[in-house]
C-alpha cells in the first residue's frame, strides 16, 4: 500500500518528462503585469521575477531533471557494472590496476568532482552528463566488484564449470543474474542524487543556463526574493524533495523486498 | 524426591503470524534432578531448542510467545516472574551455552571480562577477589595460562577453547541447571570428546542438573540419563537411557535408530521416513503427527491426537500402540512392530577393480602473502604428498578433521584447483598437464556433489535447466527432445516428480535439493563423483536417503565415488575403501573393515574412540586427544601428530615416517610401524 | 597492527599521488585553449603568450608534469590569476571556515543520528522507529541548497533570531551548521539504526542476556560497540558528502570558505585556483578517510591484535 503514493509521484514526473514537449507550455513568456504574483493569480502556481508561469517552468525543469538523472544512471550502471565486474572476474594485475584506480576516483567528494568537471568543461546539457557519469560509475564498479569476489567462488559457479560451461556462459548466466538486484537497488537511490546533483549543478549556476529551466537555478533566483514571494523557493523546492523522496521511497521497498528474498534463500 | 531441580508442565510457545498462532512448542513436560541429564533429542525444527530458549525466557523473535505452561526451578514458577526477577535466575540458578562457540562470545571484549561481567553481575566480587574467582574459573574449564588467557580476545582462541569459555561463563553463577543447546555440534570430534568429558567432570563435581539438547544420538549414548525425544513440537517417548537405547518405543524413535547407517548395514538400504516433517499450521493437528509418515499407522491415529502413555517405569511413549484401549489393534503393543530393515543381501564385497583414478604424492600449497606488494612470506601446505587410487565401481572415503585439507584434495583432482605438483592420472589420462579445452571436455568424466545444497545451485534457474546444463554444455544429448526426456528420467532416478524441473531450488527441502545436485552430476555420465560431505548438513532420516541413493546409482551405474566425510559411521556403511588425512598427509589407508575395526595409526585410533557409541552397553575409553590441531602453515616438524599423539617418542619429532605396508595391505605412517 | 598501519599509509599516499595526478589533468579537459578560456577571445595574442608561458602550457606535458609535482612537493600552490596572490596564502585564509563549518556539521549530525539511530532499533517496529526513520528519509532528500534558503525564511527573515549569512559570530555558524548536519545525520541515523539491528540479533548479545544483564547494558555495552565499527567506517565515507556539500552551503550562506572560493575561481575562469582548492578538499578527505581507517583499527582487536610477521 505505502508504494502507491511514491510510484504516483514517480509516474507524474514522467509523464511531465515525456509529455512536456506536446504540452502548451511557454517556460520563457513574460507577462510584466504578474510579476512575483503568488499562486492562482492567473497560473496555478504563480509568477517569477520575470513574471514568468513557475507551473510551466517547472514542467519542463522535469524533463531536464529527469533524463538527466535516466541518462547518467545508465551510463553509469552499465560502465561501473562492466569495469568492476571484469576486474573481480579477471583478477590479477587487471584488478589491482582498477581498484586502485577505483580508490582514486573515490577519495573526491562526489559533488565537488562534478562541480570542478562542469565548472571546467563548460555549461549545456552534455557536459552535465558528463561530469557526474564521471563520478557517478565508480559506486556501480565496487559494488559489481564486491558482488561478483562473493559469488565467484559459490559453489554453483564451480558446479557450472564443473559442467564444461565456459567463462562467457558463467558470466552470463551464473554470475551476472545474481549481481543485479542489489545494482538494481542502488541505482534506483542513485538516481535520486543525480537529481539533486543535477539541480544542485544548476543552483551554481554551472548547468543548464538560462533562460532555459532547471529546479537548482528556479532555487536559486528565488532565494533572492524569499521575502516577498517565497513561493519561488517553495515550488520548485517541493517539486524536486517530492521526486526525491518518492525514488528513495521505492528504493527502499526494493531493498526490502530482495533482503527478504535473500533471507528464505538462505 | 526433593532433589528435583526443574519441573516443566504444558510448556507451549507459538509464533503468531498473520495466518495465526503456529504452536512450535506444544505441551512439553519433563524433570530433572539434580546431577541427572536429560537428553531432549529431536531433527531440525521439532522445537527442541526453541523449548530451551522458552525456559530462560529467551525468545529468538518478537513474534514468538509463550502461551502456556508452568516452569517450576526450585520452587519459582518462572513463567510468572516479572522480567527484571528473571534476570537474576539467568546466568545465575540456570546457565546456557549454545551451538555456535565461534559467534555466542562478543569479538571486542576479552574473554576474562566477559566471564567477569557474569561473575559481577550474580556475586558481589571486586579487583582482586574478581579477578582470581575468574582464573578460577577458567582452570575449572581445563584452560591453559588461565592468567594469560583471560586477557585474550575471542578470535585468538580455537573453537573448542571458546565453547571451554562458554562453560567458564556459565559456571560464574554456580548453576543449578545447566541448558547445552548443541554444544559440541560445530566442533569436531576428538575437540568434541574433550567438551563432553568436561561437562561430564564439573556436573560430578558441581551436582548440577544438565539439560542437553541435541540431534546426534552418539551424544546422547554418551551423556544422558534420561531421554526426551522430540518431534513436531511435541515429546513423543520419554525413558531411561539405557532402556531406550535398549529398546526404543516409538515408531518415530526406531526409524531413528533403524536409519543410522553403521557398518551391520553395509549394503542394504537403510530404513527411511517417508515424506516430511509436517508443517506448522494453524490449524492444529487433528491426529498423531507421525502418521502420515509412519508405517504401522491405523485409521484411528489419522483421526486422534494420542497422549503419552506410561510404558513401563520410568517410561512413556505417545502412541495408540502403547495405549491399553487400542493395543489390540496391534497385537502386543510394542513387540508387534515390525523391525523396519529387513536385511535384504546386496552385491559382494569385491566390484570389478580396474583403476579408474590414481593419485600419486598430490601437493597443493598456498602462499601466503604480505603487505603491498604482497610478498610470499611462507606456504600453507594445504595438501602434502596425498596418494590415493579407486577403482571402477569402487568407494573411497577420505576422512579427517575440519582443516585437514580433504576438501582440497577433491578440488585439485577436479583441477578446480591447481595442484603444485604431483599427478593425477583419470582413465590413463594425466589431468594436471590437461589444459583449456581438452579439460573443459573431458569434464563429463568426473563429477562432485557440495555439501550445501543451497549455494551450490544458481538460485535464479529451473531445476530442469539447472539438470541439463552440462548436458548443453558438453554436447552430451544435443537434441532438445531427447534431453528433455533424459531430465525427466534423470529425476525419477533420484526420486523427485517430474514437475520438479519447472521450478526454482528455493521450493524444496534440503534432501531434495542435494537430489537435484545428484541429478545434474549424473547428467553427463560420470565415471566418478566425489561427494564431498553430501550429508552432513542434512538430518539423519534425510542422510539415510541420500545414502541409500548413492548406494542405488552406484549399483545401476558402476559409478566411483571418492567420498569425503568427516563421519565415520558413514564410511563405515557405505564406503569399500579408507583413507585418513592429518594435517595434508594421509596416515592411514586400507580397506574398511580392516582400519576401522583395527586401527593402527594413534591418530585413527583416538578418532575412532572419541565417536561417541551409541550401543549403551559398550562404552569404550575415549583416548583424549591433548590440544587442537595446528595450524598447516606452521605444522609441527617430523610427524605432524606427535604433539597430540599419547604414544608420541623421542624420534618422532625429527622426520615424517615413512609409509609402511602392513600384512593385510593398509599402509601406515608411523614410527610404531617401522618400513620393511 | 604496525603491518596495517604501514600498509595504510603506503596505500594512501598511493591515492594522493593519483588525486594529485587527476587535478593536473582537469586543466586539460577545458574545451578548446585554456588560456583563450582564461583570458577571454578578444585577448591580444601576446597577453596569452604570456599566460601560457607563466603557467608552464608551452611545455611539454610530461615537464608540466614533473613541474607540478615538484612544486606540490614544496606547497606551492601557484598564483591567482585574478588577484595575482599565492593561492597558498588564499587558502590559510579560507580553509579555518570550511573546516569549523564542516567539523560544526559533524558534532550536529552526531548529536542527532546517534541516539536518533539507537532509539529506533531498540524500539523497532514501533511509532517512535517509524517516526525517526521518516524523519531520516525526509533529510536524506532535501537538498543543502533547499534546507539552507528556508532556515533563511523561517529564523532570519521571520523570526528575526539569526544572521541571514556571512561568518561574524558564533549565531552566524548555527544555520549553516543545521543545514550542512541534518543531511549527514539522516543517513547516518539510517546507518547506525541497521548496524545496531544487526548486531543485536548476534549470537554474543544472546550470550550476554543468558548472562542476566539487563537490556542497557545488553545494548549499550556489548551491541553498541560492536555495532559502532561499522559506522566509523561509514561515518568516514560520507564525509565526501559532508564536504561537497559544504560548498554549497557556503554559497548559500556566503560563508568565506574554500567552497565558496571554488565557485568564485570557476566562474572567473581562475583556473589554477579551482585545482588548488579541489586537490586541497580531496587531501583533506583523503586524510580523514585514513584516519577514520586507523581509528577502526584501534577499536577492533581483531585488527589492533593481528600479528606482524
Amino acid at each position: 500500500m505505502r508504494i502507491w503514493g511514491p510510484t504516483a509521484i514517480v509516474v507524474v514526473w514522467l509523464l511531465m518528462a515525456v509529455l512536456g514537449p506536446w504540452l502548451p507550455l511557454a517556460p520563457n513568456h513574460i507577462e510584466l503585469e504578474h510579476i512575483l504574483a503568488g499562486p492562482g493569480s492567473g497560473a496555478l502556481l504563480g509568477f517569477d521575477d520575470l513574471g514568468r508561469s513557475l507551473w510551466d517552468r517547472v514542467v519542463v525543469g522535469a524533463q531536464f531533471s529527469f533524463f538527466v538523472s535516466l541518462l547518467v544512471v545508465s551510463i553509469s550502471l552499465s560502465a561501473g557494472t562492466l569495469i568492476g565486474a571484469s576486474s573481480a572476474y579477471l583478477g590479477g594485475w587487471v584488478d589491482h590496476v582498477i581498484v586502485r584506480i577505483i580508490d582514486i576516483f573515490l577519495a573526491f567528494p562526489g559533488i565537488l568532482l562534478a562541480i570542478a568537471l562542469a565548472g571546467l568543461l563548460g555549461p549545456g546539457l552534455s557536459n552535465i552528463v558528463i561530469a557526474l557519469s564521471i563520478v557517478g560509475w565508480v559506486g556501480f564498479a565496487r559494488l559489481a566488484r564486491a558482488q561478483v569476489l562473493s559469488l565467484r567462488h559459490r559453489e554453483h559457479v564451480q558446479a557450472a564449470q564443473m559442467l564444461g560451461a565456459g567463462p562467457l556462459r558463467i558470466i552470463v548466466r551464473h554470475l551476472l543474474p545474481l549481481i543485479m538486484a542489489p545494482l538494481i537497488v542502488e541505482a534506483t537511490f542513485a538516481i535520486a542524487g543525480i537529481v539533486i546533483a543535477e539541480a544542485g549543478l544548476s543552483f551554481l549556476g554551472l548547468g543548464i543556463q538560462p533562460p532555459t529551466p532547471s529546479w537548482g537555478s528556479m532555487i536559486r533566483d528565488g532565494s533572492r526574493y524569499m521575502l516577498v514571494s517565497p513561493h519561488m523557493v517553495l515550488v520548485p523546492g517541493i517539486a524536486l524533495i517530492l521526486v526525491v523522496l518518492a525514488v528513495n521511497l521505492l528504493g527502499d521497498r526494493l531493498r526490502d523486498r530482495m533482503d527478504i528474498r535473500l533471507r528464505e534463500r538462505k | 524426591m526433593n532433589d528435583l531441580v526443574l519441573k516443566v508442565e504444558g510448556l507451549t510457545t507459538c509464533f503468531d503470524t498473520a495466518s495465526g498462532s503456529l504452536y512450535a512448542v506444544d505441551g512439553v513436560g519433563f524433570e530433572i534432578c539434580r546431577g541427572e541429564t536429560l537428553a531432549l533429542l529431536g531433527e531440525s525444527g521439532c522445537g527442541k531448542s526453541l523449548t530451551a530458549f522458552s525456559l530462560m525466557r529467551l525468545l529468538p523473535t518478537r513474534q514468538a510467545r509463550i502461551a502456556a505452561g508452568r516452569v517450576v526451578l526450585g520452587g519459582d514458577d518462572l513463567l510468572a516472574l516479572p522480567e527484571l526477577r528473571m534476570r537474576d535466575i539467568r546466568g545465575n540458578r540456570m546457565a546456557m551455552i549454545f551451538q555456535e562457540p565461534m559467534t555466542s562470545l562478543n569479538p571486542v571484549m576479552t574473554v576474562g571480562e566477559q566471564i567477569a561481567e557474569a561473575v559481577v553481575r550474580h556475586g558481589k566480587l571486586r579487583g582482586r577477589a574478581l579477578a582470581s574467582r575468574v582464573i578460577e574459573l577458567l582452570d575449572a574449564v581445563g584452560i591453559p595460562d588461565a592468567a594469560q588467557r583471560s586477557n585474550e580476545y575471542p578470535h585468538m582462541l580455537s573453537g573448542g577453547m571458546k565453547q571451554r569459555i562458554m562453560i567458564a561463563m556459565a559456571l560464574a553463577g554456580e548453576p543449578d541447571l545447566l541448558i547445552a543447546d548443541e554444544p559440541t555440534t560445530a566442533l569436531d570430534v576428538t575437540i568434541q570428546a574433550q567438551v563432553l568429558e568436561l561437562m561430564r567432570d564439573l556436573q560430578r563435581s558441581k551436582g548440577m542438573a544438565i539439560l542437553l539438547i541435541t540431534h546426534d544420538l552418539g551424544v546422547v549414548a554418551e551423556m544422558a540419563d534420561r531421554v526426551a525425544v522430540m518431534y513436531a513440537g511435541q515429546i513423543v517417548e520419554q525413558a531411561e537411557s539405557r532402556d531406550f537405547f535398549a529398546s526404543p518405543c516409538h515408531p518415530y524413535s526406531r526409524k531413528l535408530f533403524d536409519s543410522l547407517p553403521t557398518i551391520a548395514k553395509r549394503h542394504q538400504p537403510l530404513a527411511i521416513i517417508k515424506g516430511n516433517v509436517p508443517p506448522l499450521t494453524a490449524a492444529g493437528y487433528s491426529g498423531c503427527r507421525f502418521a502420515t509418515r509412519c508405517d504401522m499407522a491405523k485409521a484411528l491415529c489419522e483421526g486422534e491426537i494420542p497422549q503419552l502413555q506410561d510404558a513401563g517405569p520410568g517410561r512413556a511413549v505417545r502412541c495408540f500402540a502403547y495405549d491399553d484401549r487400542y493395543r489390540g489393534q496391534w497385537g502386543d503393543g510394542a513387540s508387534a512392530i515390525i523391525p523396519a530393515a529387513a536385511a535384504r543381501p546386496q552385491q559382494q564385497e569385491s566390484g570389478a577393480d580396474g583403476g579408474l583414478l590414481a593419485v600419486r604424492d598430490l601437493k597443493v600449497y598456498f602462499k601466503i602473502q604480505k603487505g603491498l606488494f604482497k610478498r610470499t612470506v611462507g606456504h600453507i601446505k594445504a595438501v602434502d604428498g596425498v596418494s590415493i587410487s579407486i577403482g571402477r565401481g569402487r568407494t573411497l572415503a577420505l576422512v579427517g578433521e575440519s582443516g585437514c585439507g580433504k576438501t582440497t584434495v577433491a578440488k585439485a583432482i577436479l583441477q578446480l584447483q591447481r595442484p603444485t605438483s604431483g599427478s593425477v592420472l583419470f582413465n590413463d589420462v594425466e589431468l594436471t598437464t590437461l589444459g583449456g579445452e581438452a579439460l573443459r571436455r573431458s569434464r563429463a568424466d568426473f563429477q562432485i556433489i557440495f555439501q550445501d545444497p543451497y549455494s551450490s545451485m544458481n538460485p535464479r534457474m529451473l531445476v530442469g535447466d539447472i539438470i541439463q546444463e552440462g548436458m548443453i554444455a558438453l554436447g552430451v544429448e544435443p537434441d532438445p527432445k531427447r534431453r528433455a526426456l533424459k531430465v525427466d528420467e534423470l529425476l525419477q532416478q533420484v526420486g523427485l516428480p517430474p514437475e520438479a524441473k519447472g521450478r526454482y531450488p528455493h521450493e524444496f527441502s534440503g534432501g531434495q535439493r542435494q537430489r537435484v545436485c545428484i541429478a545434474r552430476a549424473l547428467a553427463v555420465n560420470p565415471k566418478l563423483i566425489i561427494c564431498d560431505e553430501p550429508t552432513s548438513a542434512l538430518d539423519i532420516s534425510v542422510q539415510a536417503q541420500i545414502l541409500n541413493l548413492l548406494q542405488q546409482l552406484q549399483r545401476t551405474t558402476g559409478v566411483s565415488y571418492l567420498f569425503i566425510t568427516h563421519n565415520l559411521s558413514v564410511v563405515a556403511y557405505l564406503a569399500d575403501e579408507v583413507a585418513v588425512m592429518y594435517l595434508g598427509r594421509i596416515v592411514e589407508q586400507g580397506r574398511v573393515s580392516d582400519v576401522l575395526t583395527a586401527p593402527r595409526h594413534p591418530y585413527t585410533q583416538a578418532l575412532i574412540s572419541a565417536i561417541p557409541v551409541i550401543d549403551a552397553g559398550t562404552r569404550r575409553e575415549t583416548i583424549r586427544l591433548e590440544g587442537d590441531l595446528p595450524s598447516p602453515a606452521n605444522p609441527p616438524t617430523g610427524c605432524h601428530f606427535h604433539v597430540r599423539c599419547p604414544q608420541a617418542r623421542p624420534e618422532c619429532s625429527l622426520q615424517y615416517p615413512e609409509a609402511a605396508i602392513l600384512e593385510d595391505g593398509r599402509m601406515v605412517r608411523c614410527v610404531l610401524y617401522p618400513r620393511r | 597492527m604496525l603491518h596495517f598501519l604501514a600498509s595504510r599509509l603506503l596505500s594512501a599516499l598511493l591515492v594522493i599521488f593519483g588525486v594529485s595526478t587527476v587535478v593536473f589533468l582537469l586543466i586539460h579537459i577545458v574545451p578548446g585553449d585554456p588560456v583563450e578560456v582564461m583570458l577571454g577571445e578578444a585577448s591580444q595574442a601576446a597577453d596569452r603568450e604570456a599566460l601560457r608561458h607563466a603557467l608552464g602550457l608551452d611545455l611539454p606535458l610530461w615537464t608540466q608534469l614533473m613541474n607540478y609535482y615538484g612544486h606540490l612537493l614544496q606547497f606551492d600552490l601557484g598564483t591567482s590569476l585574478q588577484s595575482k596572490r599565492p593561492i597558498g596564502d588564499m587558502m590559510l585564509e579560507a580553509l579555518p571556515a570550511t573546516a569549523q563549518l564542516a567539523l560544526a556539521g559533524m558534532v550536529v549530525a552526531m548529536l542527532v543520528a546517534f541516539p536518533l539511530g539507537i532509539l529506533a532499533a531498540v524500539r523497532k517496529d514501533t511509532p517512535l522507529d517509524s517516526g525517526a526513520m521518516a524523519f531520516s528519509m525526509l533529510g536524506i532528500s532535501i537538498p543543502h541548497f533547499w534546507m539552507g534558503p528556508l532556515l533563511i525564511l523561517f529564523f532570519s527573515l521571520w523570526l528575526g533570531w539569526l544572521p541571514v549569512s556571512g561568518r561574524d559570530d558564533w549565531a552566524s555558524l548555527v544555520l549553516p551548521a543545521l543545514t550542512l548536519g541534518t543531511g549527514l545525520a539522516a543517513i547516518l541515523s539510517r546507518m547506525v539504526r541497521a548496524s545496531l539491528l544487526e548486531v543485536l540479533g548476534e549470537d554474543f548479545v544472546r550470550t550476554a542476556r543468558a548472562k542476566g544483564l539487563s537490556e542497557s547494558r545488553v545494548v549499550l555495552r556489548h551491541a553498541l560497540r560492536n555495532a559502532l565499527l561499522p559506522v566509523i567506517t561509514v561515518l568516514g565515507l560520507q564525509l565526501g558528502t559532508l564536504l561537497g556539500g559544504a560548498v554549497i552551503t557556503e554559497i548559500v550562506f556566503s560563508w568565506p570558505g574554500v567552497g565558496q572560493m571554488t565557485i568564485d575561481a570557476i566562474n572567473r575562469r581562475d583556473y589554477p585556483v579551482v585545482q588548488a582548492c579541489v586537490l586541497l578538499i580531496s587531501l583533506s578527505y583523503v586524510g580523514i578517510n585514513t584516519l577514520t581507517d586507523l581509528v577502526y583499527a584501534w577499536l577492533d582487536p581483531r585488527i589492533r591484535l593481528a600479528e606482524d610477521s
